[in-house]
């Protein structure tokens, strides 16, 4: 009801103020767009998506390790945990063009940025998970002499499910941006392809519509990522945990 | 069931605790020097006021914590001084404490995933160990689809599944309405009468430690120092309704003034 009601204000500002289409497009015009662009939009949308995912997996499978090395010391974390916040606050604006320096061209520099910019939370919410274990059980898993790595396959990391899935939940909406920027600054250059490079080039054109249908891809895409996480934690946490019963 | 205990168990393990010492780094010093001693097969209770050390104790006991002086040894009858394996041992904590992402069956395998049996042995001797609880047709289930009794049988199971020689429980039942607590103690004691093991029975409840053991030790308020050292002068045979019986009352009035002497 609501984005009903969004689109036909919009819709009706569009052309009672007559707002010229290079600014402000009519929600029929990027609807419009969508279909008479889509030779260009679905191999972008494309780019951008195995971009985005290649970040994610990353930051998923990196994250969740750094975050069991730093669990598993005190020493180890005093030391490290404060430079993973690094990753939280560079500039990406920065970041990306020294990237394409680095790692040339294609889709390798867009998911290194993509992944910059969505590890932090993965290894935050999960090294809160694996450090509040509940002491009992941890007691338990001693008492049977079971190896660390038992208790951390078989304990902590279940107990720290919940945690793990919200910090997935923010690395994927992170992760699209994280690619649509990077392919903003230097997409082009490198070659790229992806929805980033379709909003710059189509505000050069003065193609606003364009970039208006590029832009709500980009975010459709970030929702798909973001229900599939969210799909996947509830399969996982429904039989147990309360936030999904 | 009610079954006889008999004198010599050649399942039981015993405790030697000698000039045990345990103080923690604020300053806490829970034990001072406490010398126990538990014959194998016995059931023993520990009384005492909060903050006593008997929680530290029984962690001792079960090697979850070192001591700073003193020594603790486990012995078998047969062999003393022979250190009794992992398996031998068993907890059972003031909460149920179960894997919630696990049924119950896999929830009482644990401890014998975690000493490697081959899952088709573990899983059989899971299953027994919860028709021992009585709790067979919850298998299947998860700890949130049990009430808090059925938990804390389950927590039991898991404790009796490695068929173990000392069992030792933290006020086990203190969180449980009082039919329920009280028909637990029975199983329990039936379950120790059954099996042999020795069991060691930390509890606040003066009626629930003269109703389950054959000796109650009081002790003092920190740091923990034994006060009594009572052999409960009741039958071997208790049925529920020992409870309301002249002796019983006597016995809870011994127990009683200790507690009283130990906390001033």
């Amino acid at each position: 009801m609501v984005l009903v009601g969004a689109v036909l204000v919009w819709s009706a500002y569009v052309r009672l103020a007559h707002v010229p289409a290079y600014i402000l497009p009519t929600p029929a015009a990027v609807l419009r767009s969508l279909v008479v662009d889509r030779d260009l939009l679905v191999p972008s949308l494309a780019w951008t998506t195995l971009g985005a995912l290649a970040g994610f997996m990353a930051s998923a499978i990196v994250g969740i390790l750094i975050a069991v090395l730093l669990s598993a010391s005190a020493v180890l974390r005093r030391a490290f945990y404060p430079y993973t916040v690094f990753f939280q606050t560079v500039p990406i604006i920065a970041i990306a063009p020294m990237l394409l320096f680095w790692l040339g061209w294609g889709l390798l520099p867009v998911a290194v940025c993509a992944f910059i910019v969505s590890v932090f939370p993965v290894i935050a919410n999960t090294l809160a998970g694996l450090l509040s274990t509940d002491p009992a059980l941890s007691d338990l898993f001693r008492l049977y002499d079971a190896r660390p790595i038992a208790t951390l396959w078989k304990l902590r990391l279940p107990s720290a499910l919940p945690n793990i899935f919200t910090g997935l939940r923010i690395a994927a909406g992170l992760a699209v941006i994280g690619t649509i920027v990077a392919e903003f600054l230097v997409g082009m250059l490198i070659g790229g392809v992806g929805l980033g490079v379709r909003i710059q080039s189509a505000i050069h054109e003065s193609r606003t519509e364009l970039a208006f249908a590029a832009m709500l891809l980009a975010s459709l895409l970030g929702l798909a990522m973001f229900g599939a996480v969210n799909l996947a934690g509830h399969l996982a946490l429904r039989r147990w945990h309360a936030s999904e019963m | 069931m009610q079954g006889t205990q008999s004198t010599l168990t050649p399942t039981g393990i015993g405790i030697e605790a000698r000039g045990i010492c345990r103080a923690f780094d604020n300053g806490v010093v829970a034990l001072d020097g406490l010398d126990l001693h538990v014959a194998p097969g016995e059931f023993v209770s520990i009384l005492g006021p909060s903050g006593c050390g008997k929680s530290t104790l029984l962690r001792l006991i079960a090697n979850l914590d070192r001591p700073q002086a003193g020594t603790i040894s486990l012995t078998t009858p047969d062999e003393s001084r022979r250190t009794p394996g992992r398996s031998d041992v068993a907890y059972v904590f003031q909460d149920a404490h179960l894997l919630p992402w696990r049924k119950v069956l896999d929830n009482v395998a644990l401890p014998l995933e975690l000493m490697h049996v081959d899952r088709s042995t573990r899983l059989e001797s899971s299953r027994q160990a919860i028709a021992q609880v009585g709790l067979a047709d919850a298998a299947d289930r998860y700890p949130n689809q049990l009430s808090g009794g059925m938990r804390m049988r389950v927590s039991l199971a898991r404790a009796m599944v490695t068929r173990p020689r000392l069992l030792l429980l933290d006020e086990p039942f203190a969180a449980l309405d009082e039919i329920t607590r009280q028909r637990l103690d029975e199983q329990l004691r039936d379950l120790w009468a059954s099996v042999g093991m020795t069991v060691v029975f930390v509890t606040h409840s003066t009626g629930e430690a003269i109703f389950l053991a054959q000796r109650a030790v009081v002790l003092s308020s920190r740091p923990g120092r034994i006060v009594e050292d009572h052999s409960i002068a009741l039958p071997a045979e208790r049925p529920a309704s020992i409870r309301g019986t002249p002796e019983f009352a006597r016995e809870a009035r011994v127990i009683y003034d200790a507690l009283e002497g130990g906390n001033a």
